[in-house]
């Protein structure tokens, strides 16, 4: 049998040598310039290969998407991967600054490298890689899984509430996928498109309320490379609290750690030689999980949108993380001898969209499902005059111009906006279209709300929101980044316990301290309550942007942040 | 600034959104129950008797997804003969407003000391378990849930 440390050495010497970062990459850093067979170039292992989508957001066309400059660990993940950004991220992986590597991973001189490398993504750049990799490995050794957020986040997507992703999906002969946003489409639409979609939707920790049955399929065993390969779902644990209860009622999540054991135990009793987590945790999550649930060989992570050139080993699983928005795909070869996993090669493939030649056949579906919803998508409202990006811990600028315009469209002095990770990026200089709002706010419950809180209602609720995010131990955390804040500025202290982060809250207008008694006017969007009144977010954000025209926003800097 | 083309309904007004769920939620204006509370109750139960963790299973979401009725899954390890068996146990939750939440009382008859309940909690908080076996020995156990507001889901 092979030690844990044989495993190891012989994982990292494959492994490493034909990561995507030292495959791909340094072939375009050698020439100059990226091309398909730069990215496709793989030096197989084994006769196995499981390829890995995640947290696509529906994003059917190539686009910016800026990674994080503020990702921060806490607790035993403070300063480990992938809670580094930009030159602790490359310094960590040994990446170069100014190439496709700190362009597509980074956030570092991201308008400049974004012109050279251009848009990332496109589901008919995916479909030619996917087919590339099948191929040559032949059909019937591959596995192409989906880590979920596949089918919300776009305008068409929210249109025909999914049914251009499943489309999508199954056009890639994506095998199996587990759920988080798909759940915000209601449990009703979420099992008609179980029942007909050409995937496995599989998900080991959902419960029915009144009688604790499984609501979905647990896992499923395919048989690719010669070796069966048992699939386990895990959807989004805390769906009913970052997203609507009310949409999904008769439904319970959670991790259900014990319950996960006991499907790896029967699939390996099944015959399964590889057993994979198809997971949409969250990174942290999943890292604590691998060292508590025993067997696993692969986590295919997702949720927290980290792309990582390298897989984190925890004992012998490995844990693989894709990035989103289909920035990157992940490629990861098994060589499995006598019924187990003897070592691996994994790379993160680089979606760079001009230089991989879009499938014709995936490219006439997206413009078939995009054609009803053309003239919206194509509208011009006005223009970006500055870097507009979201992801990040704390505000981002396109959340900026979300709270802007939400305190001029509602009269309001606070404004709040939902800390989610997806929504693609605006260069200076871009249009801002109707496609660019609703990529970052097509939801089901979009509704701007107008209501009165006073200074302590807001504190408690940053508190609330802030120890969803900075608790230390992931099993307590939920949710995505920090709620985004217009109108108020405050200090946050991360090391501290729940009730004692935020201070220092300021209403900016005045430069005063926030009065814990007075009240103030807020508006918000995303409320995860029923009946709340308000029009759809997008509608406003395009009548402000209509009336402003050029958005140009400095990060503003009112948010403090220490104890990280 | 002017409103261009939205006025709030009375609904609004009346403080949906997250005001609402902050009520709710986060119960500011109860008093709540402290380990004291339930240290209190125990003593009148079993005076200052030791207790001793393990034994008992407690099953709780680390994040509840409804306050208003958390699942409790109870379970606690003995062979529930004539000789040997669990006599009762007590839940508690020490942030509600009164901390004894249900009483279970068992007999070898019983066949196993399991039990399941749903119930309110009011804001994060412990849910302490005490079992007393038949030979009097007492068990503890004690698990944190998480109670939010919820929202921003990446």
């Amino acid at each position: 049998m092979i030690s844990r440390r044989d495993f190891v050495i012989a994982a990292m010497a494959a492994g490493m040598l034909a990561s995507g970062a030292r495959g791909a990459f340094a072939q375009a850093a050698r020439s100059g310039k990226m091309t398909q067979d730069d990215i496709l170039r793989f030096d197989p292992v084994g006769t196995l290969t499981i390829l890995h989508t995640t947290d696509l957001h529906a994003q059917l066309a190539p686009i910016y998407f800026r990674e994080p400059s503020v990702n921060i660990g806490v607790g035993e993940v403070r300063g480990l991967p992938p809670h580094l950004v930009d030159e602790a991220f490359l310094a960590y992986y040994k990446l170069a600054a100014g190439g496709p590597e700190a362009y597509s991973l980074t956030s570092l001189d991201f308008d400049a490298l974004a012109g050279t490398y251009g848009r990332m993504g496109g589901v008919d750049r995916i479909a030619t890689l996917v087919k590339a990799i099948r191929a040559a490995r032949g059909d019937g050794n591959v596995l192409l899984l989906d880590g979920g957020d596949g089918l919300q986040g776009s305008w068409s997507s929210l249109q025909t509430k999914g049914e251009d992703m499943v489309r999508v999906f199954g056009a890639l002969g994506t095998d199996a996928m587990v759920g988080h946003w798909e759940f915000t489409y209601g449990a009703a639409r979420v099992q008609e498109i179980v029942e007909k979609a050409p995937f496995a939707f599989l998900a080991q920790n959902i419960r029915s309320v009144e009688w604790q049955e499984p609501v979905f399929e647990a896992r499923k065993m395919f048989e690719r490379g010669g070796a069966k390969v048992a699939v386990i779902g895990q959807a989004f644990p805390r769906t009913p609290i970052s997203n609507p209860r009310w949409m999904i009622p008769d439904w319970e999540f959670g991790l259900r750690e014990e319950d996960l054991q006991k499907q790896v135990d029967e699939a390996r009793a099944a015959g399964a030689s590889v057993v994979v987590l198809l997971s949409h945790n969250g990174f942290d999550v999943d890292r604590k999980l691998a060292s508590r649930v025993k067997g696993i060989d692969v986590i295919l992570t997702g949720h927290t949108h980290d792309a990582l050139p390298a897989p984190v080993m925890v004992g012998l699983t490995l844990l693989i993380a894709t990035g989103s928005h289909g920035k990157f795909i992940s490629r990861l070869d098994l060589d499995v001898k006598d019924g187990k996993v003897a070592g691996f090669r994994y790379g993160l493939l680089p979606v760079f969209s001009d230089a991989i030649a879009p499938d014709p056949d995936m490219a006439a579906l997206v413009k078939e499902v995009r054609a009803p919803y053309a003239a919206d998508l194509g509208r011009v409202v006005g223009q970006a005059g500055s870097l507009l990006y979201r992801r990040g811990n704390f505000n981002g600028t396109f959340d900026d111009m979300i709270c802007q315009a939400m305190l001029a469209e509602r009269d309001a002095e606070i404004a709040l906006s939902p800390g989610f990770r997806w929504g693609g990026t605006l260069l200076p200089g871009d249009p801002i279209t109707f496609e660019a709002i609703s990529n970052a706010t097509a939801i089901t419950y979009p509704a701007c709300y107008r209501n009165m809180m006073t200074g302590q209602q807001l504190k408690d609720v940053l508190e609330d929101v802030a120890d969803n995010i900075f608790t230390p131990d992931p099993y307590f955390q939920g949710g995505g980044d920090m709620v985004r804040v217009g109108g108020v500025g405050y200090a946050i202290d991360i090391g501290q316990p729940m009730g004692k982060r935020i201070s220092e809250l300021t209403y900016l207008k005045t430069g005063q301290p926030l009065d814990p008694a007075k009240t103030y006017a807020v508006a918000g969007w995303a409320s995860v309550n029923q009946g709340v009144d308000g029009p759809p977010i997008w509608e406003l954000l395009e009548r402000y942007v209509a009336a402003t025209k050029t958005i140009d926003i400095t990060p503003t800097g009112s948010v403090k942040v220490s104890g990280t | 600034m002017q409103l261009r083309s939205w006025t709030p309904s009375r609904r609004e007004t009346m403080g949906l959104g997250l005001t609402a769920m902050l009520a709710a939620a986060l119960a500011p204006h109860l008093v709540m129950a402290t380990e004291e509370a339930t240290a209190a109750e125990l003593k009148k139960l079993y005076g200052d008797k030791p207790m001793a963790q393990g034994k008992i299973k407690l099953d709780l979401p680390e994040i509840a997804e409804n306050g208003l009725v958390v699942p409790l899954n109870i379970d606690v390890e003995s062979p529930m003969t004539e000789q040997d068996y669990v006599r009762a146990v007590h839940v508690f939750a020490d942030g509600n407003p009164l901390p004894q939440v249900v009483t279970y009382k068992f007999t070898p008859q019983s066949g196993k000391a399991a039990a399941s309940v749903r119930m309110r909690l009011a804001q994060t908080q412990n849910v302490v378990a005490v079992a007393e076996m038949s030979n009097g020995a007492l068990f503890t156990a004690k698990a944190q849930v998480k109670v939010t507001i919820g929202g921003c889901g990446g």
